[in-house]
Formats: C-alpha cells, structure tokens, sequence
C-alpha cells in the first residue's frame, strides 16, 4: 500500500514586494510598466505552502512534493535560481503571463489543467497547497478553484497550522474574525489548504537540495505548456489608480513631551 | 434584468453579524440603482429565524433558507452545497456578501460550480450606464481598480466597513426553505471550534476606535546602549490596556518572533499589518517605531486619522501618509500617553 502524501502546491511570482509597481494600460489589458524588468519573488504566501509542505513530505516517508507554477517561463527559470536550495520539489511549469489581472477562474482552469497532466500523482492521497491570497490578484480565489476542477470537496483558508496524527486525521488551524483561530479536523486526504504564513521560517539554502531540484527543473522549464490567460469572462477595467498620497503631514517637533503626550492622549480620547 | 442575491450566514447566536448586515445595506443601495432588478435574500444557518426577521424589511422580492445542524458550523462542503442551492433556487446573476473568513473560504468554490466569476474584498460599487462597477485592490491594495464583468453569475464579497450597518423594521415575509442532502462524504471535516492564538493576551480587537502599531524600533538599543524587551512588552500591554486598542505589528517585528527570538510573547503573524498582513479598518491609528511602507502605507489603507511617532521626520513612509508626526522617543512618549489616558 502506498504511504506518504502528494503534496502539489500552487505558486508563482510576484514583483519584489520593495519595487514600485505603476499599472499601464496596454492593448490586451492592464498591466504593469516595464512588468518584464522588474525583479519577481516567489509570492510569500505560496512561499510558506512551499515550506509547510516541504515540512509534511519530510514528516511522511514516501510523500512528493510538486510545485506548479504559471508565469513566463524566462522569469520562472530566474526564480527557481532563487528558490531550488530551499526545500526539495519536483517543477511543474506552465508558460503563461502571471499578471495580477487575469481571472482567478482562468489561472484556475490552466492550472488544474496542469496538475491532472502529472502522471505519478495519487488523487486519493493529495494535498492541494496554495497561499490564501497571491500578492498579485490578491483574491483568495485560486485554490478553491482550482480545488473544485479536482473534485476537492475539503477546503480550508487562511491556514497557519497542520498537524497529523498517528491514524492519519488532519488538523487544521484556520485564521477567522477577532484574531482567533478555527480548528477542524479532516478524515484524511483529499484535502486544500490556502496557507496564511503558517508557522515555519524560511529554510536556509541547502546547495544539495538545489543541485537535486535543478535536475529536475530545467527539463521541467523546457517542456513547460503555453496557455493564453486572458481578461476573459468579459472583463472590462475602467481605471486602475494608485491610492491617492494626499494627507498633509503636520510634524510635531521641539515641542515638550508633556504637551506632545496630552494631544496624543486628547485625540485618542475624542 | 438582473437578479441580486443577498448572501449571509449566521452568527453562533443566530444573529447576523456586523458585515452582514453592511452587505445587505450595499445590496439595498444596489437594488434601487440597478433599474428592473430583482433583490433576493439569502442565508444559511442553524437556526435562520432570527436572521429572517432582522433582513425582512429590507424589500427583497424572495427569501431563501438552508438551516439545520450541518449548516451551523462554517465548513466547506456543505456551505458550498448550501449556497449553490440558493443561488440555483434564486437564479442570481449577482452575488454580494459578506467578506468573513467563512465567505471567503467558501463562495470562489461555489463561483467555480456556477460557472461563474469572483472579486473578493470589494471596496465599493457603483452602477453607470445601468452596469454594475466595482472598486477592488490589486497587488496587495497598492492599486486600485475600478471594473466590470459580463459574465455571470458575478460573486462579490463586500469588505466590512464599506456600508453602514442595515437597520430597517421586520415585517413578515414568506421564506422557501431549500432541502439540502448531506451525507457522509460532505461530513468528512469535523469542525472543532474557535481556538484563542498562543499568545498571553488578546491583543486583537476589530471594534476598536484605535488601532496601535508597534514597529521593530521597540527591540533597538536605546539610549544607553541596550535593548529594553521587557519594559517595551509592558509599556505596549499598558497602553493597550488604557487605550483599548487593537495591536497591529509591523512585519519585520513579527518576523522576529516567528525566527525564534525571543521578542513579545503576545505578538503573532495574526498581528502583521501590510503586504503579507491584514489591513484592518479603524476609525484612528497610531503608529510608532516604524520605518516602511508596510505599516503606513498598504497597512493603514483603511484607517480614518493617523498619527505617528518617529524619531526621524523626514521619515519618507510617514511624511504624506500621517496626518500628525511626534518627533519623539517612543518609550518616554507612549509612558506619558498611557499615564494621561
């Protein structure tokens, strides 16, 4: 009997959270200026599903864990550079834009596409891992999207912890209102979990993981399938606008502190 | 013509909760704007009785209910089988409601059955040229975009704060209560309760006037050269104990706790504000020992007046973002605070 889970954990890249991004309007839809050139991460919430599966597979001899990503493949090879000596994964990529604009029900089809071409995967024993939100679309849509294509029918959001027991039950710590946690137990695989920022660090750099992962990442980019995900659905944007930076800014210096704490107290109280 | 269904579910009392009830002054506003519209109601719950009445005079043309013991508990499987019946049922081709946590989880899923498409986290909506536009943030909030979509059924999940509170009388209304069959391979997820964090104190509170956010400056040397965690962990308790505010984090701070250093035991990654954090709604906010863009500019998107305290002014994150800069020393200033409040 085969042991072990099949973790897939959808993930893509993002613009370095630290870049100034300025939406462009182009002719097949919104964009971002100079979107090729700006230096991409992996996005972090995908990035802790990334680690807490990594962290699980590690748990569970016989588990796999594959990362499925949509992006263009130049930019995706730059990323594994960045990513490969984390934790050990097997890459599925998917040629395709990873613009924040494109429809959660489009990716989701491309990508749910992708994980049923994997032909070692075991529906009965996978765990769909994905972040609960891309710093992109900044949806939460994805996973439960794709989640439904596979016929996923247990979901969790906002995870921040998974713990297995001895006969295999699931538990899961979702994050709900009033900074509390939602604790639900599952019988077993399958499952999806949108991972909020879990509770691992980032690993460090293990070069023999890297140089495993590149084994297996290279072919992975060269046989990447191209998809065209679209602004379809009929989706029209009007306009899309940096939030106004408008507040005139009072500085309070050379003031005593005294006078300084009974405004700041005053305000509060009003 | 469109139909719009009104979404909610409720509340462990039976109630429905806060952004219930804004999402259903939205989907009022929306109906008497969209011309010809159809307005349906919604909910699912243990008991719907109590939700019936507080939604009955808010003029829907239909109510519809799923209600009863596997519908109590926020669980994936059968809140999607229960929304699709009811979307099924009304046959909406717009969506609204509220943006919780068991919403959010949920209606993406139930979009994907329908065929549908999803925009979570609205920030507003407006209808021109008798089209529904709606406002959403992209790239973690750091744009903004104003759009439409043809394609239908259209899910919204409205964030809270957006609407005020629903307030009409009750009158009586007829209710289609749907049956929903659940068996087994919809009980797989046994939903086990609400679980306070690990953390020494509760320090989050969404009702809050203020919400108080503590940078990584906190766990600098001072001064004389050394760190003060201790006295920085009560000055910051303190305060939120006379204040009752609600305690945001910037991420490097939490980062630090969550990298196994020993900052403060009360503060978790629930408490980040920012990018790869949540940006609450509150009337004020008082920031203080923060130096980027996470807390001033994506974390207070939502926060009415602003107010900092920074030994730098020409701290390029605060200068445009803060109605009010304090040139001060955090510790000495947030002690003299706390004594007056």
């Amino acid at each position: 009997m085969s042991t072990g889970y099949h973790v897939v954990v959808l993930g893509s890249l993002v613009p370095d959270l630290l870049q100034t991004l300025e939406p462009v309007q182009g002719p097949t839809g919104p964009g971002l200026k100079n979107e090729m050139m700006l230096p991409a991460v992996l996005d972090p919430w995908a990035g802790h599903a990334l680690f807490e599966a990594a962290h699980v597979a590690a748990a569970h001899p016989g588990s796999k864990v594959w990362l499925v990503s949509l992006g263009p493949k130049a930019k995706l090879q730059q990323l594994m550079m960045s990513i490969a000596q984390k934790v050990p994964f097997e890459l599925v990529a998917v040629d395709g834009s990873a613009s924040g604009f494109h429809d959660a029900f489009d990716v989701a089809e491309a990508l749910a596409a992708a994980i049923e071409r994997i032909p070692a995967l075991d529906r009965s024993r996978l765990l769909l891992f994905g972040g609960c939100a891309s710093a992109s679309r900044d949806a939460g849509a994805t996973v439960q999207m794709v989640g439904e294509r596979l016929g996923i029918t247990d979901q969790f959001l906002s995870a921040d912890e998974l713990t297995v027991t001895a006969d295999g039950v699931l538990t899961v710590l979702e994050r709900v209102e009033g900074g509390q946690y939602l604790a639900s137990k599952v019988s077993g695989p399958p499952c999806a979990i949108a991972w909020a920022t879990g509770s691992l660090p980032e690993p460090p750099n293990n070069p023999q993981v890297g140089m495993a992962n590149m084994r297996g990442i290279m072919p992975a980019l060269q046989k990447a399938s191209s998809v065209q995900v679209g602004a379809q659905g009929g989706t029209t944007f009007m306009s899309l606008e940096l939030p106004k930076q408008e507040r005139k800014t009072r500085i309070v210096k050379d003031v005593p502190l005294d006078e300084m704490a009974r405004e700041i107290a005053e305000w509060i109280k009003a | 013509m469109e139909t719009i269904l009104f979404l909610a579910h409720t509340e462990d009392d039976g109630t429905l909760g806060r952004a219930a009830l804004e999402a259903l002054t939205g989907s009022s506003e929306l109906r008497s704007q969209l011309a010809d519209a159809r307005f349906a109601v919604g909910i699912i719950g243990g008991d719907v009785s109590g939700a019936i009445t507080t939604t009955s005079g808010c003029g829907a043309d239909a109510f519809f209910a799923v209600q009863g013991g596997d519908f109590a508990v926020s669980r994936y499987a059968t809140d999607a089988a229960a929304l699709d019946a009811i979307c099924r049922a009304s046959g909406a081709t717009i969506v609204l409601a509220p943006a919780t946590s068991r919403f959010n989880r949920v209606l993406p899923g139930v979009a994907q059955r329908m065929g549908g498409r999803v925009d979570t986290h609205v920030g507003g909506f407006a209808v021109a040229d008798g089209a529904l536009r709606i406002q959403r943030g992209y790239y973690r909030q750091r744009m903004i975009g104003t759009l439409t979509r043809s394609a239908r059924p259209w899910f919204l999940t409205v964030d809270a704060g957006v609407f005020p509170r629903w307030d009409g009388v009750s009158r009586d209304v007829p209710v289609q209560h749907l049956e929903v069959p659940i068996d087994d391979r919809l009980r797989r997820t046994t939903v086990v309760g609400n679980q306070a964090p690990p953390s020494n104190a509760q320090t989050i509170r969404p009702d809050a006037k203020l919400l108080f956010v503590a940078g990584v400056g906190w766990t600098k040397k001072q001064g004389d050269g050394q760190v003060h965690l201790d006295e920085a962990a009560q000055m910051i308790l303190g305060f939120l104990d006379k204040s009752g505010a609600s305690l945001g984090s910037s991420k490097s701070l939490v980062d630090q706790s969550s990298e196994g250093h020993n900052v403060f035991s009360f503060m978790s990654h629930l408490n980040q504000v920012g990018q790869t954090g949540a940006t609450p709604r509150h009337p004020k906010g008082l920031s203080t020992c923060c130096h980027g863009e996470e807390p001033h500019v994506v974390g207070w998107r939502f926060i009415g007046e602003r107010r900092a305290i920074n030994l730098d002014a020409n701290c390029g994150w605060a200068q445009g973002k803060a109605d009010v800069v304090y040139v001060a020393n955090a510790f000495e200033l947030v002690r003299k605070v706390t004594e007056l409040l």
